[in-house]
């Protein structure tokens, strides 16, 4: 065992790395679960993201293009599952089971002939002089531009629901839909804006993975990152910061075990393999023994009777 | 005079009921206007359609001669109207201010929104702060809440809904005092109520509804209660009766019951004593939120209580669940009548099995026999007078107060030795809620004792021999009904929370 050869300041780079695409696609079920709109269907979207996001790039040789379509595809297929709640009125918890069973049937069909095609790779952000900073420069100023939309996407998102009347009239739906109906709050509306925005952040984190963590196509790659974004969102108290804090704590779990594998540390694989889900579980259980709540409608069906 | 807004002709029907039949009424400015009628006699559809929630299909309205129609609650808003929900239509979860700014059309930035709730609750005498957490305050605070999100948009017409039913009688005067200087400064107040005696101090004037009909309009202060209760219901009532019976044994009695709420914004018990004895009916009053729920929860068994704590007939029962305390005679009818009392989506003999299994022999080793359910829920049906075409009926499918009939009647009809009811006429008619009173009554008379847990203290005062009242989980000690004064019974509900009169 040498554990010498764990560089603790790659370590923290590649941590972010990690944590972006749980970050992304937690931060979008957090504004749809705020909205009061329990979607289980995250994976899927995240894995329709991933091929719409892999193939564009691999067309039109952009991976910013590649984005943008990962984005979109993962709201298209969220517009589905709007439709079967806001409109059917159907179970969310149904619906976004059958969506996220749709979704990797759906990607694993549309990405048949890109197996094995490496994508075009998206160049980090050049900050200058500033990335020569020792230590600091390397973990800070060294990342893809996603990665650093995503920390302001979290930014954008707690400030949106602290400060502003929008966040003011999101949360409000969330916590009480009939109320909201009675002061005259267009609920349906508001919530299928608050769907496509979830699925677009969980295409984008599909995306990041098939395009910058992994640069390649294979079916079923998200490998269940979607259920760490649904449960950190729980668990973070539906706080944005939290979540943050949950994607980076997981990513970099994931990271130290890879590296403590790497380095022949004598505790069998499979404990550490099981590390990251464990601690950052434990550490959000805790942080949310306050008295934070679930938004009260949420996964309610809201009808507009009488 | 022409009047500040005037209805005429106004309709609305919806599939298989005609919730507004041709209703015309006028209302003055500063005038205060009650609106009266039983449950189902369309005033809630009509003051719908003053805010603009639902649109009339014929009729048309006028505020101030021209022509008023507003498609939503925000143009209606925009014309001069609010409106106090009766369930407050509140988010838990947000601050005082925030939920006042989501009820206006353009609410300032924070800071000075919650100086202008300052200067209004002051104005007002409605003591209120800001910052506070919606979910942490009593219903008497929440409804200020409601009122003062309305009086910061200058209303012409304020719509009250039932705005007493969760006040303590201190709350209630408080409440009057707001609404005469209100009226007083030109503001009309729509006061929709079923207590009368609230009305005739109030109200100028008085529309009574039936059967979405305009029955009668009268001047609270000249008229009656009785009369005013008899055109509301369209025939004469009976008052409950007793027989004089005398008090047996003590058959429960609780011994420092104390328990946690099982929910986050719930009132834990806290040291509660009380014995109750045969062919007594003891009354539970206070303002809802104070325990009610939880010492039905404790008393029925849906929370299991520590040794020593609850004593039926002598025997320790603290430990048993549910359906090991109504085998040895312990029955309960909680308040929620869809979801708590009765399965909504199952049919009246299903519920009549679910809680008639163990005492009327419904169930054998396993076995359910169905004929005997269903002739169970007939009996019930035929002896309590409830509405439905038969027992195979869905219990949501029935109206509130027969359901309620249903749920009272399945209880009483188990021949309990105590029966536990909370709330037992909440959202009944005048004629069904006198017909429950009787049957509490008659129980104790045939030799039960009742605990009757209800925020009517107009209905406590007509059934109990004694009055305790709740308050932030404690339980006052019992004084006989008879005699006891309003004052009296408003301090022992721990008079108004959190506040004092304001003197302005």
């Amino acid at each position: 065992m040498d554990l010498s050869v764990i560089n603790p300041v790659l370590l923290i780079a590649a941590l972010m790395s990690a944590a972006t695409p749980i970050l992304l696609a937690a931060t979008g079920e957090l504004v749809a679960e705020r909205a009061g709109v329990l979607n289980l269907g995250v994976e899927g979207m995240m894995i329709v993201g991933a091929i719409c996001g892999f193939a564009v790039a691999v067309e039109s040789g952009s991976p910013a293009l590649g984005f943008v379509a990962a984005a979109a595809g993962g709201a298209l297929l969220s517009l589905l599952f709007a439709f079967l709640t806001q409109v059917t009125l159907a179970n969310q918890v149904a619906s976004g089971l059958a969506l996220t069973l749709f979704g990797l049937g759906l990607s694993a069909l549309l990405g048949q002939g890109y197996v094995g095609v490496k994508p075009p790779s998206m160049p980090d952000v050049n900050f200058g002089a500033l990335a020569d900073i020792p230590i600091l420069g390397r973990i800070l100023f060294s990342h893809d531009p996603v990665l650093y939309f995503g920390l302001a996407l979290v930014a954008a998102v707690w400030a949106l629901l602290k400060f502003t009347r929008a966040g003011l009239i999101l949360r409000a739906v969330g916590e009480n839909h009939d109320a909201a109906h009675a002061l005259g709050l267009k609920v349906v509306r508001i919530r299928v804006l608050a769907i496509l925005f979830g699925g677009a952040c969980a295409g984008l984190g599909g995306a990041y993975i098939s395009l910058i963590r992994v640069p390649q196509w294979t079916e079923g790659m998200t490998a269940g990152v979607g259920w760490i974004a649904l449960a950190l969102v729980v668990f973070a108290s539906w706080k944005p910061w939290r979540v943050l804090l949950g994607a980076y704590l997981f990513g970099g779990i994931t990271q130290l075990q890879l590296n403590l594998q790497g380095a022949g540390v004598a505790i069998p694989v499979e404990y550490l393999a099981m590390s990251p889900y464990l601690v950052t579980i434990l550490v959000l259980v805790i942080l949310s023994a306050d008295k934070s709540r679930a938004p009260a409608s949420l996964g309610r069906i809201f009808h507009a009777s009488s | 005079m022409t009047a500040l807004l005037s209805l005429s002709g106004l309709t609305k029907a919806y599939p298989g009921v005609i919730a507004n039949d041709d209703v015309s009424l006028d209302i003055a400015a500063g005038e205060v206007h009650a609106l009266l009628g039983e449950n189902g006699a369309g005033k809630s559809t009509l003051v719908k359609m003053i805010y603009g929630l639902v649109m009339p299909d014929t009729g048309s309205m006028a505020m101030n001669g021209a022509p008023y129609a507003p498609a939503e609650p925000r143009a209606a808003r925009a014309a001069g109207v609010g409106m106090v929900f009766q369930h407050f239509s509140l988010f838990d979860a947000l601050s005082v201010a925030e939920n006042i700014a989501l009820g206006m059309e353009h609410a300032p930035k924070m800071r000075e929104l919650s100086r202008r709730i300052r200067e209004v609750s002051d104005t007002y005498g409605l003591p209120l702060s800001p910052d506070r957490i919606v979910g942490d305050l009593s219903a008497g605070e929440r409804q200020r809440v409601e009122i003062i999100r309305c009086l910061l948009q200058d209303p012409k017409l304020l719509i009250m809904d039932e705005p007493t039913s969760v006040l303590t009688p201190q709350e209630v005067e408080i409440l009057f005092q707001t609404l005469r200087k209100l009226s007083a400064e030109g503001t009309a107040i729509l006061y929709i109520s079923h207590k009368l005696e609230e009305i005739r101090s109030l109200c100028d004037s008085a529309t009574i509804l039936r059967l979405g009909r305009v029955v009668g309009t009268c001047v609270p202060r000249e008229t009656t209660a009785r009369d005013m209760a008899e055109m509301m219901v369209g025939k004469v009532l009976a008052t409950p009766t007793r027989a004089t019976s005398q008090l047996g044994d003590v058959v429960l009695s609780l011994n420092g019951l104390s328990l946690p709420s099982p929910h986050a914004f719930g009132m834990p018990l806290r040291d509660i004593h009380v014995t109750l004895r045969a062919g007594e009916v003891l009354g539970i009053g206070g303002v809802a939120g104070n325990g009610q729920d939880e010492l039905l929860a404790a008393l029925s068994g849906e929370m299991t209580a520590g040794p020593g704590m609850i004593a039926l007939k002598g025997e320790d029962i603290g430990r048993l669940g549910p359906t090991a305390r109504r085998v040895r005679g312990l029955l309960s009818a909680p308040e929620e009548r869809l979801g708590h009392a009765a399965a909504p989506d199952m049919s009246l003999t299903e519920n009549a099995m679910l809680t008639g299994a163990a005492r009327e022999g419904l169930e054998r080793r396993g076995m359910l026999d169905w004929a005997a359910a269903r002739s169970f829920a007939k009996r019930i049906i035929a002896e309590f007078d409830v509405r439905t075409p038969g027992p195979g009926n869905a219990a949501r499918s029935l109206s509130g107060g027969n359901l309620q009939k249903f749920v009272i009647g399945r209880e009483v009809l188990q021949r309990p030795d105590v029966l536990v009811v909370n709330q037992p006429t909440w959202g009944v008619d005048a004629s069904a809620a006198a017909a429950i009173r009787q049957a509490l009554l008659d129980l104790a008379t045939g030799g039960a004792a009742v605990i009757a847990i209800s925020q009517d203290l107009d209905e406590l005062m007509e059934i109990s021999d004694r009055f305790a009242a709740l308050n932030e989980g404690r339980l006052s000690d019992p004084r006989p009904a008879q005699g006891l004064s309003v004052e009296e019974i408003g301090l022992m509900m721990g008079g108004a929370h959190g506040m004092e009169v304001a003197h302005v």
